[in-house]
This record gives C-alpha cells, structure tokens and sequence, in this order.
C-alpha cells in the first residue's frame, strides 16, 4: 500500500533548481534511504515533503490526501515528522519537556481550561508526560529527563529528536542523516534504533544517509539523487552496481573498476 | 592570584556552610519569621519618611523574596506572605501614607512586567512597544468614566464608577484585541526587526493619543485627560467597623493597594500555569527554534498571536486601574521610556522567570520612584551643609545615570538576570522533583525505566 507518493516535484530558489522532476513512492511499513554526494538536493527535498518549502511544481500525496502547500505544522499533524541534519533540540528545555512539544498537535488543553487548571487538563498532562517517558524508554534517555538538552551529549541528543518526533504519532518519519557524526558503535545502535522504529512501532522511515554500510544494512529500497535529479531507485544490490551512482560518487574513472569503494 | 583564589574558595565554603545551617530543621523558620519581626517592628514603630525608612521598606520587599526561596512549608510561606502583605503593610500605610503608594505601584508594574515576560521572555518576541496596551486600558476608562465620551456617543455621559468592575473586564479584552491587532503585521519578523516595528506601533498609539482631539475630540489630545472616575468606595463601612479614622485619599489608597495585590496574584497565578502547560512549552519552543517548534506541528501564528494577545490583556487591565489611580492620564505617560523601563524589569529580574521577573519590577520602581529621588536629595542637603560637592553638580539631574549604571553592571556580571529561569534549577535537582504520575499509579513503565540516581 502506498503511504506517500511524490509526484515530480520541483524547487527553484531564483534560478537554481534545487530538485529537479523527483518522483518518490513510499510504501508503508517500508524502510527507504535517499542518499546522493552533498548539494544533491536530499535535504532540500525533505523540506519540501514537510511543508518547510512550498514545491515550485508538483503534488504530494500522504495518505490519500494533498499535502502539497500546507503548513509544516499540517503536515505533522497529519502524521509526517522529521529530525533534522544539524541537530535542533530545543537546548534551554529539559528532555522532558522536547518530547512534550512534540506531542503539540495530539494535546487539547487551550487558554481558558489551561488558566483554571480544569481536571480535563490535569489529566491529560498527566497522561502526556507518561507517554513522553514511555517514548524517552523506548530511546534508552529516561534516566535524563530533566537535564536540559543543550547538556545532553551528541549521540542522546540525536535519539531525543527521534523521540521527539516520534511524539508526534507519525505514520512516516523523516530521518536526516541520522548517524552523522557518530562513531562505529554508536551508529551501531543508531542503525538497531531505525530498525526498531519500523519493526516495534510500525511507522515507515525515509532516510537520509552517508554512511553506505547503514544504508546497505536497513534500507529495502534506495534512491540516488545528484544535481537535484533523481538517478537511480532501487533494492540496495541495484545500486551498489550502478554505474551511474558510482560515477556519482566517484567520478567516471571509480565506476570502471567496480564497486568496493562505494562501501568504504 | 592563587592567595586570591583560596581566599574566595574559603568565602564560597563557608557561604555553603551557612547556607546549610540556615536551611535544616526549624532554622529557615526560626529566620524568616525574626527577619519578618525585626522589619515589620521596624516599619510600625518609626512610621517616618526618610532614607531610614526606605531602607526598611526595600527590606521588607526583599522580605518576600527570602520568604519565596525560604525551605519550608508552603502554608508558611503563604501565611507568613499574607500577613505581611494584608496587615502589615496597609497599617504602615495608615500611619504613612507616602509609602504605600510606591508599594502599590511596585506591585502594578510587576503585573505588567510578567505580561511583557509572556512575549519577550516566554515567546521570545522581542516587543518594545508594549506600553501600548497600557495607554489602551487607561483611556479606555478615562474616557468612558469622563465627559469625553459624550464627544464620541452623543447624549451619553460619563459612566459611574461601579462600572470600573467591568472595565476591568474590558480592559482585559480590548488589551488582547490590541495585541492580536499589533501582533499580526509583525507575525514575519523575527528579532531585531521585530523589535523596530514594536517600537513603531507602540508609538502610533501614543501620537493617536495626542493627535485624536480633532476632529472629534476622543482622547482630549496633549492636555489629557483629568477627573478619571474612581470606583465606589464600598469598603468603607469596613474601615469604620475597624475604628480606622482615615482620610478618604488615604481610604482610596488602602483600596488601590489590595486591587492591585489582587491582580498580581491572579496574574502570577495565570502566568505560571500557563508557562507549565502545553501552550507554554510552545512558546518556548518558538523562542528556542522557530523551524523545529513548526515541524513539531506548533503552529506558529496562533501561538505568537496567543502571546501577545495574554502579554496585552494584563496591561490592558493595569492600564484601567492606573487611570483610577491617578484619575490624570496624558500621552507623555505612555512613551517609549515606559516601554523600555517594563523591559529592563523583565530583563533585570531574568527573561523568563516569573519571580525574576517581579523582584525585577520591585527593583526598578523602588529606584525609581523612591531610593534615586532620595539619595540625590540627600545629595543635595549635603552639598548645602557645606560638604566639597562642586555646585555645577545637581544631583537630581544624575539619578537616570546611577540607574543607567546599574544596568550596565548587571549586564556585564549576572547577563541572565537575578533570578533566572526555574529550569536551569530543574536541571541540578532532578531529585526533588514531585515523582511523575508514572511511578505512582502505573509502576509498569517506570520499572521497565533505569533505576533513578539515588533511589
């Protein structure tokens, strides 16, 4: 079953086209990786599948419904979510309290049972921060949960964005470069983490990633982008042959002599 | 250097010591309550008006603070506040009228301060034209409780002062339509910009204020309004019952006093539960990333315009009582001074922080109003003793100096105020936090959890 489907899209800034005629299927229960050298156009395209970029032309469809053109806070609230390439956690607020903000559009208290403190408010808070603790449990981070983000080293900060987006009850979750940064352990678990977002709690994942062995290891489906074009989409075995992705990658002459660097 | 450094580790330990000792057992109560004692004793013994008693008076305030930070039990604190608020200070008003006055204005401009701290500190919006809202509510109630408003309705005349109660009401809402109003063209802007358009906005109300006395006269332009209407005293029968004998200015004054002390607490009551729900968190998240908070599906513009609408509508109100106050209001009272003065209380106390903010307002307007006035007087009865004080010198002209100094110095040694935010406490007693509801109804996620540091 389809869960979203990107329909050549474009994104012009003035007179640079930043993706150029990208069309994406994304079936649900799917783990998917979007991978191209940097300046692809990978986290432009991001930007515009979550309503941070209006598309110049063409039409996305998340569940049956257009969402080309909405709000980001739309797009979230109809089950998209993202983390971002660098890092932004809200650095002065405890860990706790990220999660919450995540969980934004799923709470109902407004002004007036908010100022009278009604019982309906208090239970709800109630039930969001044991939500929150579950999600801070299932990112191993609840033992941190009121130290303030900023504080929190690089590695936990990346697993409090996913659980912050995971607080908005996503069906697709939008990972940017989610290992970026990290050291073979550490992508290790990261890698185990993204497996598990599909595998325990059912969501379909989109990454965006360099690391090559993440990418072989996890994804069921990869597609290339380079110059904001979409070169290659296929199962991993696919791409890692592709002389086009490795010229990609590596310039004509690497395409020649095989694939084994692509890997390194 | 090294002596210097061991000398300050000595002080900071023997500090800690003290701190310790005065904060176990029934040691922070046996404190406040003789800190409470001396002062209060103080005040009712030597009701005089002089740089003495303003040092007492500032005490006191401070008083509260001790109070708030004090280690002991919340009915303490609460009773302890409530007499000193409730009966103490309005008998040292009753036997010294002057100081109540400052008091009440004190606590007027920390419910306009905690109203710029839901913008500027909470939402992050930098807002310099927030006396606005203020100058809304005043004319709001000067004009419909005076004869200007049969220049607008004719036939209708100045309403009686019961109805004050629901201007209060009004004021509230018509400050809140104000701030969605001024809010919405600067709902793009971010920082520096926001700040210019603020400030523009803020003083198109005030040249609106001068400028509207043609060609229908509203506002009575330059001269301003006088004879602003002043609620019925129904107390009164009270203070009789009390066997006080007091003046009818100085009834006004007790009366002003415990309105006032009313709205701040609402205010602070109001402000604090909003800053711990689901709508406060937004606006930090504005505050904090703009970009992450949207993706995060908080939408930007109801909770910007959310900020400035509750950010305005206590100044809206404050604005209706400070007319009844002063029963005088004209445009001067409303410039960009005023503006920049609630800032620098929010700023001062700490962005953010809510005790900050009101120990900031305290401040400023004791300096203000009170402690600059008098030290430059006390200045210049020196310098006509004869004390080496160069005649070219006025001390009065200096007080915005010493202020300006002051600031300044606080900036460069504490840049995030008295008292800053409660989260960066949080951080360092995770501890003492109440348990989650997790651990007490549903152990099941909490034992799947690490075990807790210490437990």
């Amino acid at each position: 079953m389809t869960l979203l489907h990107a329909h050549h899209i474009t994104k012009q800034f003035g007179g640079l086209t930043a993706v150029n005629d990208v069309s994406l299927t994304i079936d649900a229960g799917s783990i998917v990786s979007v991978i191209g050298p940097n300046g692809a156009g990978k986290t432009t395209f991001f930007n515009v599948l979550t309503g941070i970029y209006k598309p110049t032309k063409g039409t996305i469809t998340f569940d049956g419904k257009e969402i080309a053109g909405l709000r980001p806070d739309q797009i979230t609230t109809l089950g998209i979510c993202r983390t971002f390439q660098n890092i932004r956690l809200f650095g002065t607020m405890t860990v706790l309290e990220n999660v919450l903000v995540g969980m934004h559009a799923r709470l109902r208290a407004s002004l007036w049972p908010t100022i009278f403190n009604t019982p309906a408010v208090r239970a709800e808070e109630r039930t969001a921060r044991d939500r929150a603790r579950e999600l801070l449990n299932f990112v191993h981070l609840d033992d941190k949960r009121s130290q303030l983000a900023r504080n929190l080293p690089y590695g936990d900060q990346r697993r409090l964005e996913i659980a912050r987006a995971l607080a908005t009850s996503p069906r697709l979750i939008l990972l940017d470069e989610p290992t970026a940064g990290m050291n073979p352990q550490e992508t290790a678990e990261a890698t185990r983490l993204i497996s598990r977002l599909r595998d325990d709690l059912g969501l379909t994942v989109v990454l965006i990633e360099h690391d090559m062995r993440v990418v072989m290891t996890i994804s069921e489906r990869i597609t290339v982008l380079d110059y904001g074009t979409k070169i290659a989409e296929g199962l991993p075995d696919e791409i890692r042959a592709n002389p086009r992705v490795i010229e990609a990658y590596l310039g004509k002459g690497a395409a020649v002599h095989g694939v084994e660097q692509v890997e390194g | 250097m090294t002596a210097d450094n061991r000398q300050t580790g000595q002080f900071a330990s023997l500090w800690a010591q003290l701190r310790a000792t005065a904060g176990r057992g029934p040691a922070p109560y046996v404190l406040t309550l003789a800190y409470a004692t001396i002062v209060s004793a103080l005040l009712l013994l030597n009701p005089t008006t002089g740089l003495g008693t303003d040092m007492v008076v500032v005490l006191f305030l401070l008083l509260m603070f001790v109070i708030y930070r004090a280690p002991t039990m919340l009915a303490f604190k609460l009773t302890l506040g409530t007499i000193l608020l409730g009966v103490i200070m309005p008998v040292f008003g009753v036997l010294n009228p002057f100081y109540i006055d400052v008091v009440t204005k004190a606590g007027m401009f920390a419910s306009l301060a905690l109203g710029l701290n839901v913008v500027v500190g909470f939402a992050g919006l930098l807002d310099l034209g927030y006396v606005a809202f203020f100058a809304v509510g005043a004319y709001l109630w000067g004009i419909f409780s005076t004869p200007q408003i049969s220049n607008i309705v004719p036939g209708m005349g100045p309403l009686n002062g019961s109805w004050f109660w629901l201007f209060l009401a009004i004021g509230l809402a018509v400050g809140a339509l104000f701030g969605v109003l001024l809010g919405l063209p600067v709902l793009r802007l971010r920082g520096d910009y926001l700040a210019i358009v603020t400030l523009g906005l803020g003083e198109v109300i005030r040249v609106l204020a001068t400028n509207l006395d043609r060609p229908v006269n509203i506002t009575n332009g330059a001269q301003g309004i006088k004879d602003v209407g002043r609620p019925p005293l129904f107390v009164e029968p009270l203070f009789k019952a009390l066997g006080l004998n007091i003046s009818v200015i100085q009834e006004y004054q007790l009366y002003f006093y415990f309105l006032v002390l009313l709205i701040l607490a609402l205010t602070v009551l109001v402000v604090y539960r909003l800053n711990n729900s689901r709508i406060g968190r937004a606006w930090t998240a504005i505050r904090e990333d703009e970009t992450a908070a949207i993706a995060m599906g908080v939408p930007l513009v109801r909770m910007k315009l959310l900020a400035f609408a509750v950010g305005a509508s206590f100044a809206g109100t404050m604005g209706v009582i400070f007319s009844a106050l002063q029963t005088f209001i004209n445009p001067p009272t409303f410039d960009l001074l005023r503006s920049i003065g609630i800032l620098s209380m929010v700023i001062l106390g700490g962005m953010g922080s809510i005790p900050g903010t009101m120990l900031g307002a305290v401040i400023v307007t004791l300096l203000d109003l009170q402690l600059l006035p008098r030290i430059a007087s006390e200045l210049s009865i020196l310098q006509r003793r004869g004390v080496p004080i160069p005649s070219w010198f006025d001390p009065a002209q200096y007080q915005r100096l010493l202020f300006g100094l002051l600031l300044v110095i606080m900036m460069i040694f504490r840049p995030e105020g008295l008292l800053p935010e409660d989260r960066r406490r949080q951080e360092l007693h995770q501890d003492d936090l109440p348990a989650p509801a997790a651990e007490q109804e549903q152990p099941a996620p909490a034992a799947e959890a690490k075990p807790e540091p210490g437990s």
